[in-house]
């Protein structure tokens, strides 16, 4: 049985998979930027002491649960996540709840998912689709990153719901509970709300390695790149900031331009002309940000390798930093006039 | 970035999906098009991959040179780490430590010899003998 299930494709899979599950239960004014910008999807981090695929973990955006956890709860959706010791309890709830009619959400590991190509196939944990329906032993799959609808066998599927490694998904389904109309006096708080945590994690951070101080602090680290790492880690290290920055999920720009696009969708809420003004700057931010990643790919491609290429790629994101920090800046001032 | 920018360059994901862009139109408002790819992504991950084939060649080496068990060649063939294999096999991170020394490995029951062949889909006899 395949559930009446309409496929939404989005730039990242857990705005998609948000949207997806919140317009099948009603809430027609959902939309990817909304659900990025209520949850305070934008973020960065650098953490040079965890590795992955033996280069520093870089994020753009915040934790992977929270676009839909704080999406929901902002606009008073509850919430309902499960975990599971078992690979049998977790199929039977899964099946349970498509033989009831309703979708679930997954977290899943993309190194055992067959639909995604192979050069994609990373020990990932943090994906996430729709199970929209099952016939015999195969499941229909709703990707939000995929502009159509895959299958996964029972055992495929099992493989990636308990994928190990950082993260792991421990077979999880999500999904909102009952919830009844959402209300535009409630989208408008809920996107104050939003933007103020989002102001909150980009520029009040503790630490010198995350949220603008982050983005500086790894623009002061690519200089001293060549002499400290050698060129040939610092490749390696650059193609993993532009992954990370402008891999399939993100947007384009590091989610700066789902987010450019959030504030423009919330000034038709709160009709206040500093937010269209504002969006400006967090374009300008991705479009610096894609700029960056052209000049590291001069150094990884290995048609730049002075120190002063080195150097010229780490004032472009001090920059960056100066960009979004007024920006945010500005939004935190902009924040009381939002009623 | 303009719509009219968005990159549309061969990648991996031609044939699989086109995927969902951000960019402003001429007034700078924003909507969503479609990108095939962009070249300066998909030299990034191309680096990547070029990585991983040089620590495979060289996990190779060191097993033909017996400085490291076969384990290490199917780790990194496998794109995996200490706690990856560890949490797919229940081993703790530092008995794969040990197993990646010939002499440890040599000795390794048939039980825990097929776990490790399981994980990395292949036969223990293959697992012994990585490139015979």
């Amino acid at each position: 049985m395949t559930l009446d299930f309409k496929h939404t494709q989005t730039a990242h899979c857990e705005n998609g998979v948000t949207v997806g599950l919140l317009r099948h239960y009603g809430m027609n004014q959902i939309t990817e930027p909304l659900a990025f910008g209520i949850g305070s999807g934008l973020f960065y981090i650098y953490l040079g002491i965890v590795k992955v695929n033996n280069a520093p973990l870089i994020s753009f955006r915040t934790m992977p649960g929270n676009i839909f956890k704080r999406t929901c709860q902002s606009l008073d959706i509850p919430v309902v996540r499960k975990k599971f010791a078992s690979r049998e309890s977790a199929a039977r709830a899964l099946d349970e709840r498509l033989a009831a009619g309703h979708p679930a959400a997954c977290q899943v590991g993309v190194y055992y998912l067959t639909y995604f190509p192979k050069e994609y196939r990373f020990h990932f944990n943090a994906h996430n689709l729709i199970i929209i329906g099952k016939e015999g032993d195969t499941y229909q799959i709703s990707d939000p990153v995929m502009d159509s609808l895959h299958t996964l066998t029972s055992y495929e599927l099992e493989r990636v719901r308990f994928a190990k490694g950082p993260l792991a998904p421990r077979g999880q389904i999500y999904y909102p509970g009952a919830f009844g109309s959402v209300s535009d006096e409630q989208i408008k708080k809920a996107i104050v709300s939003g933007i103020k945590r989002n102001i909150r994690d980009m520029l009040h951070i503790p630490g010198f390695f995350a949220g603008v101080s982050g983005i500086r602090y790894t623009g002061k680290k690519i200089k001293t790149w060549k002499s400290k790492l050698g060129d040939e880690k610092s490749r390696s290290y650059l193609a993993q900031l532009v992954r990370m920055q402008e891999e399939i999920g993100t947007g384009g720009g590091g989610f700066r331009f789902i987010y450019g696009a959030f504030l423009q969708q919330s000034h038709a809420y709160h009709p206040v002309d500093e937010l269209p003004e504002i969006a400006g700057l967090f374009t300008k931010a991705g479009d610096r940000w894609r700029d960056a990643a052209v000049q590291a790919a001069g150094i990884y491609k290995g048609r730049l390798s002075s120190q002063a290429d080195y150097d010229v790629m780490g004032d472009m994101l001090i920059e960056i930093a100066g960009l979004e920090k007024e920006a945010f800046t500005r939004l935190k001032k902009t924040v009381p006039l939002l009623k | 970035m303009k719509k009219q920018d968005i990159p549309q360059d061969p990648s991996a994901l031609n044939n699989v999906t086109k995927e969902v862009t951000y960019a402003v139109d001429e007034s700078g408002n924003y909507t969503t098009g479609l990108s095939t790819g962009w070249s300066v992504k998909a030299e990034a991950l191309d680096v990547a991959w070029q990585d991983i084939e040089k620590r495979v060649a060289d996990a190779r080496k060191k097993v033909e040179d017996g400085e490291a068990s076969p384990l290490l060649f199917f780790m990194e063939t496998k794109l995996m780490d200490l706690t990856i294999v560890a949490s797919y096999t229940g081993f703790w991170k530092w008995q794969v430590k040990r197993h990646l020394k010939p002499g440890v490995f040599k000795n390794l029951s048939d039980r825990k010899l097929q776990k490790y062949a399981e994980l990395f889909e292949v036969s223990v006899n293959q697992l012994k003998q990585p490139f015979a």
